[in-house]
């Protein structure tokens, strides 16, 4: 893809991510911290590319370090984000 | 919609792609990247009520899903007739020369799709296991340790991707315009100016957001670290990385290496350094900084990939992180510009406690008063502060509001954007002691109501109801919006004692007011007797 259709995508998706996250209800800001932190490990796209195209001694190993560590955050960040959002109850009927 | 997203993933199978080679990307894979795009888009639209996050959250899930399936999908032909395409890729091998790869020289070294596997189930067990032991009041301390990861993960991408340009489609010829493919092939321009950018950045966030965990997790004191001449150091260093940025773009192959290495340990340096003269009662601003930090090095990724989920991705956190800092600086009455100058609070021991002041008057109840009191009003609003969360008198608090509403009292609580130690916070810690979310309320929606409360139950929390902050000029929360307690017929404080000070280090007047009762003692203990005395 071209300079300018990155771009493009990554200018509109900016006003998308303003309009959505303030939309979001402060009472989940602390979720949306998580849930952010798991969804910008899609950077493990550019780690499995690294270890699994690697020619270059030793790019491999980046790239597996890489795809730990963004799985940790991956696997981490949702379940914890789904461990807070699972204690938000509304009130019991009685 | 949902045959679509199965069939992309097979489809890209029969037209492996190859970026390397300037050939266009392949439609498919391009599309399913924007999928998972959207469904990461769909994840945050669900935290706008408790009611829909859950599914909010697992859209996340799925959207995370089809961006790992498609990219080792489309990675792994090459992998196939022993790493040898049909078409050469055109790879580096040390530092200047280029070479074909499979020509017989090069004995190609990648992961097998074991290796890979294994190094996704090892960080799924650490995460999951981290996940489920932590303790919710460790949360921003968690973020922190996250947000490192990703800064981590982004400076290796990077590096790998310069290392190894052609697995990533980076290369171009190295004539002017970057057609002539008969020409040696070099790494383009603005790829190197967005690989620069983004190790930049995620060497920032790493090194920023371990300082920040050990600052939260008290295994470095809160109180800033203030080096000499730090404003000079610091944008001195910032400049320096852009400059680097710079003559990385433009150098010829041969000389770049220690250019990025440079890059790479200034950015790692600038990361420390901006983030030790901020003090404790600034981290969440800083933990929401680094959140955006951490999306911006995604997004500089995806501009050295083309990747369109890492590009949705990022700015969305970015923005999302920003959003969360301004708040947070909104609710503290800070500019940001102060906040990232760092040095709030260096002078608490010295200003705050140490002068000897006039004792002024206070009225001291027990819990039997407070209980007797309690019973009798109608509305009861509660204030909770992160003094709650750390005497952990959350349960105990809950159970008081439990017994008071069956005897028809109105409990409702009055969450400040600054209540914990990261946004949000005080309502996962209430979520947690099953308070149910609609009876927990911001600043702006209960303020008014304080007129009408029989009640203002205080506990844990000092500068968010200090009225200073609306009326003297000279305070150092002055303009920071806070609770009107001084309007609620009857304040209840509880307090360890009448000798700490909240984080800004400032007297309260609400301790001397006529209609104050404070309640010295550990604010569980003294909740479980006033629920012992409610019986």
């Amino acid at each position: 893809m071209d300079f300018i259709s990155i771009l493009s995508i990554f200018v509109l998706a900016c006003f998308v991510g303003y309009y959505v996250v303030w939309s979001v209800t402060p009472a989940l800001h602390t979720p949306l911290m998580a849930v952010t932190n798991a969804i910008s490990s899609v950077i493990i796209v550019g780690a499995l590319i690294a270890a699994a195209a690697a020619d270059v001694p030793g790019a491999k190993w980046l790239g597996l370090l890489g795809i730990v560590l963004a799985s940790v955050n991956i696997f981490g960040g949702f379940a914890v984000t789904a461990r807070m959002l699972a204690m938000y109850k509304k009130k019991e009927k009685k | 919609m949902l045959r679509l997203l199965l069939a992309a993933p097979f489809a890209v199978l029969a037209v492996p792609a190859h970026a390397a080679t300037g050939e266009p990307v392949n439609p498919w894979v391009a599309l399913a990247y924007l999928v998972s795009g959207v469904f990461f888009i769909l994840a945050l639209r669900g935290l706008s009520s408790p009611a829909t996050s859950r599914t909010g959250n697992r859209f996340g899930m799925v959207g995370m899903l089809i961006a790992v399936v498609t990219t080792l999908v489309t990675h792994f032909p090459s992998i196939k007739n022993n790493g040898c395409p049909e078409e050469p890729v055109i790879t580096r091998s040390g530092n200047s020369e280029f070479m074909m790869l499979c020509d017989g020289n090069l004995a190609p070294d990648w992961a097998s799709f074991g290796e890979i596997a294994l190094a996704i189930l090892i960080g799924a067990i650490i995460g999951i296991t981290i996940a489920r032991r932590i303790a919710m009041t460790a949360m921003p301390e968690l973020v922190a340790a996250f947000h490192s990861l990703v800064g981590l993960a982004a400076v290796l991408v990077g590096w790998a991707a310069y290392l190894n340009p052609g697995a990533f489609g980076l290369l171009v010829p190295m004539d002017t315009i970057g057609t002539d493919y008969s020409l040696p092939m070099q790494i383009g321009a603005v790829s190197k100016v967005e690989m620069g950018l983004g190790i930049a950045i995620g060497a920032i966030t790493f090194s920023g957001s371990v300082i920040a965990f050990l600052k939260l997790s008290g295994r470095m004191s809160g109180s800033p670290i203030l080096l000499p001449a730090r404003h000079v150091i610091n944008l001195g260093t910032l400049v320096a990385i852009i400059v680097l940025t710079a003559l990385f773009a433009m150098a010829a192959p041969a000389e770049t290496m220690p250019l990025i290495i440079a890059l790479t340990v200034l950015a790692f340096v600038i990361g420390f350094l901006l983030i030790i003269p901020i003090g404790g009662a600034d981290m969440p601003v800083v933990v929401s900084m680094l959140n955006s930090y951490s999306g911006w090095a995604a997004a500089a990724m995806g501009f050295t990939l083309g990747n369109t989920a890492m590009i949705i991705t990022g700015a969305l956190v970015g923005s999302s992180g920003a959003i969360l800092s301004y708040i947070m600086c909104r609710a503290m009455n800070r500019s940001f510009i102060s906040v990232i100058a760092g040095g709030f609070g260096a002078d608490d021991s010295g200003a705050g406690g140490g002068e000897a002041k006039e004792q002024r008057p206070y009225k001291q109840g027990s819990a039997a008063d407070a209980a007797f009191m309690l019973e009798q009003a109608e509305k009861v609003i509660i204030i909770p502060g992160y003094g709650m969360a750390v005497a952990q008198a959350q349960h105990a608090l809950r159970e008081m509001a439990d017994i008071l509403e069956e005897k028809g009292v109105d409990v409702k609580y009055a969450i400040h954007p600054v209540a914990g130690r990261m946004p949000g916070h005080m309502n996962v810690l209430l979520a947690e002691a099953q308070v149910p979310y609609e009876n927990v309320f911001e600043l702006e929606d209960i303020n008014s109501e304080f007129a009408q409360a029989d009640v203002a139950f205080i506990i844990g929390a000092n500068d968010v109801v200090n009225p200073a902050a609306k009326t003297d000029k000279s305070s150092p929360i002055y303009g920071m919006p806070v609770f009107d307690v001084d309007k609620a017929k009857q304040v209840f404080f509880i307090k360890r004692s009448m000798g700490g000070v909240g984080y800004a280090g400032v007297d309260n007047d609400v301790f001397y007011m006529d209609q104050t009762m404070m309640l010295l003692s550990d604010a569980k203990k003294m909740v479980e007797e006033i629920v012992k005395a409610l019986d």
